[in-house]
């Protein structure tokens, strides 16, 4: 980079020297192209992985190819397309029931296991330790492993059961597909499992920033446990309440690895495990013959216009509380 | 002394307040352990059963005939060398790409200033909005025809490493990190006549290691543990370019319980180690993300 600026830098000094302003002009032309050449490298990566694909995604979601290669004006043939296969629906009232089991668990439950984590006096290294190591794991990993416990053969999820005489389970392929299904809810334990340390140390952090006065005024004010968490506790966390709601909600709507590698790349019976992206990646490359990247980039830009437009709401819905924190 | 927290060190030590906290202190690493151990154990002590211990009902706790055997099968069949090193390959590979590039990008848009800088830092940042899986399909398609100058790049390690330099959180904290650098350091060097790479290099880096650091660990992570990206972009090349996370899931199909059990234990292997050594580093680099500011 710095080559690109160095090789550029003679010819725009004629140019400055022309508009007889050298002693001005020369050194901010020469300082901006070397401040460019030391950022095209990066310029060049977000357009050709980010800004483009973003342009394009939508840009080919309107397109069909065409025999002989290329591709053609399709109008919203293919958003109808999928609108009208089943599928469609399934994947977004899974990957909801998904975002919203998640949330349940994944989000309240680090909370508490930080509040928890606070309070000790001892051994708090080794259990930050512990909750963190899962996240480590490579997924593929960690999700082997649960879909070996969740086996129903020998598995010893069931195993425990039948140990304890309650009825054994097919876990993650048990159908049915009721909102909160058997299956949905065995993926989002692996998952809660793989994730929640991240989340946990980042409340952790927020805790221990909470001035120690602000609890000892409001127990001399006669607070008691729940009093101090629900007026102290929480206002003084709030920010990174909120960011974390956002960033788990967005991460789980993306929901893929956990579901397709629990169930050998399928999507559970009768797909109810399947997912947004799952489907994506179907639409794309595994169905075979018919591999569509059209239909799966309309997909693709409905869940990038859902996730951004939750976003910005969401955002928007928290600015003043957000300012104030 | 530590700081006060939601209740007082005075209460748990008095009395019923000592009971209760000695009990649940105890709940706590009894729960804990066997919650996040638990599997661990059974992830490392499976892989030494045989195929038909490790599936026979009731489970053994532990393995009553060890067979290290499943070990060395696995790491034989499933090739684990080949994908260990694809993986710290392109981990490795996309850290360097990341490091250049993105420090280069926020060392100029931080310091340097040149025209549109903040219209490029705002496009930067707008991409944090839309999450990557979302455009896997133009991405992948992009990759596989460059535009303009038409390279396939699926299959090779590019495909893993430039796409990892379009990462907007790196620049951010980085930018942001250059950003509380005094400016009066880099005008003194200036007028020393250093040019902007030797002030990068001598000025910038050295004061900038904590937030490298923290770069570079989350960055190898992300990549290690990806899974979508390198199973479109490397995927079918079994085992020659696939990553160790891809390679061993693929390998499921056909290859006996406690040899997956193994090969997911090895797989695991490196991470634990790496975060056993870096915890503080990684620990902390969670928070340095600016939730707290």
């Amino acid at each position: 980079m710095a080559g690109v600026a160095t090789l550029r830098e003679p010819k725009a000094e004629p140019r400055a020297a022309q508009a007889g302003t050298a002693g001005r002009l020369g050194p901010k032309v020469r300082r901006n192209l070397s401040a460019h050449g030391f950022l095209i490298g990066a310029v060049l990566c977000f357009t050709f992985f980010s800004w483009y694909p973003i342009v394009r995604e939508v840009i080919m979601s309107f397109q069909k190819a065409v025999v002989g290669g290329g591709y053609a004006w399709a109008g919203w043939t293919n958003y109808v397309r999928i609108f009208r296969d089943p599928t469609f629906w399934l994947a977004w009232r899974n990957t909801l029931e998904f975002t919203v089991l998640a949330l349940v668990v994944g989000y309240a439950v680090p909370f508490f296991v930080a509040l928890l984590l606070n309070e000790l006096r001892h051994a708090r290294g080794y259990l930050r330790i512990l909750v963190y190591l899962p996240v480590m794991l490579p997924p593929a990993s960690a999700l082997l492993l649960f879909a070996y416990f969740y086996n129903p053969q020998y598995g010893l999820f069931d195993d425990i059961l039948r140990l304890v005489h309650l009825p054994t389970s097919q876990w993650v392929f048990q159908p049915g597909s009721g909102f909160i299904s058997v299956a949905m809810v065995s993926v989002v334990i692996a998952s809660t499992w793989m994730n929640m340390g991240a989340a946990t140390l980042i409340y952790l952090a927020a805790l221990q920033n909470i001035p120690g006065e602000l609890y000892e005024a409001a127990e001399l004010d006669g607070a008691g446990l729940w009093r101090r968490i629900r007026h102290v506790t929480i206002p003084q966390t709030r920010l990174i309440l909120l960011m974390l709601l956002m960033l788990q909600i967005v991460a789980t709507m993306q929901m893929f690895v956990e579901s397709f590698v629990l169930t050998n790349g399928g999507g559970g019976v009768g797909d109810n495990t399947l997912s947004v992206v799952m489907l994506i990646y179907q639409y794309a490359f595994a169905l075979s013959g018919a591999s569509n990247y059209n239909s799966a980039s309309a997909l693709g830009v409905m869940l990038m216009l859902v996730l951004a437009v939750f976003s910005f709401g969401f955002l928007w819905a928290t600015r003043e509380r957000a300012s104030q924190a | 002394m530590t700081t006060r927290t939601l209740i007082s060190s005075a209460t748990l030590n008095r009395g019923r307040g000592k009971v209760v906290y000695r009990v649940v202190l105890t709940l706590a690493i009894v729960g804990f352990t066997l919650v996040f151990i638990g599997p661990m154990y059974f992830l490392f002590t499976d892989g030494l059963k045989s195929t038909h211990e490790a599936i026979a009902t009731p489970p053994t706790l532990y393995p009553h005939h060890v067979y290290p055997g499943s070990y060395a099968q696995a790491f034989d069949r499933l090739d684990i060398a080949r994908l260990l090193w694809n993986s710290v390959y392109y981990a490795f590979g996309a850290l360097a790409f990341q490091l250049t590039f993105d420090v280069a990008a926020a060392y100029s848009l931080s310091k340097l200033r040149p025209v549109f800088g903040n219209v490029i830092f705002f496009l930067m940042l707008a991409t944090l909005m839309i999450p990557t899986t979302v455009l896997v399909v133009p991405q992948y398609v992009t990759v596989a025809s460059l535009p303009i100058v038409h390279l396939n790049l699926i299959g090779t390690p590019e495909a893993i490493w430039l796409p990892s330099v379009a990462n907007a959180f790196n620049i951010f904290l980085l930018k942001r990190f250059f950003d509380s650098i005094p400016a009066d350091y880099l005008d003194a060097a200036q007028i020393d006549g250093a040019s902007p790479l030797r002030i990068l290099r001598s000025i910038v880096l050295p004061i900038s290691r904590p937030i490298i650091g923290v770069v570079s660990i989350f960055g190898l992570v992300a990549v290690w543990k990806d899974f979508l990206w390198p199973l479109l972009v490397e995927y079918g090349y079994t085992p020659t370019r696939e990553t160790l996370n891809v390679g061993i899931w693929q390998a499921t199909y056909g290859t006996p319980q406690n040899l997956i059990i193994a090969a997911s234990a090895m797989a695991a292997v490196p991470t634990i180690v790496f975060f056993l050594f870096f915890q503080r580093n990684i620990m902390g680099g969670l928070t340095a993300g600016g939730l707290r500011g």
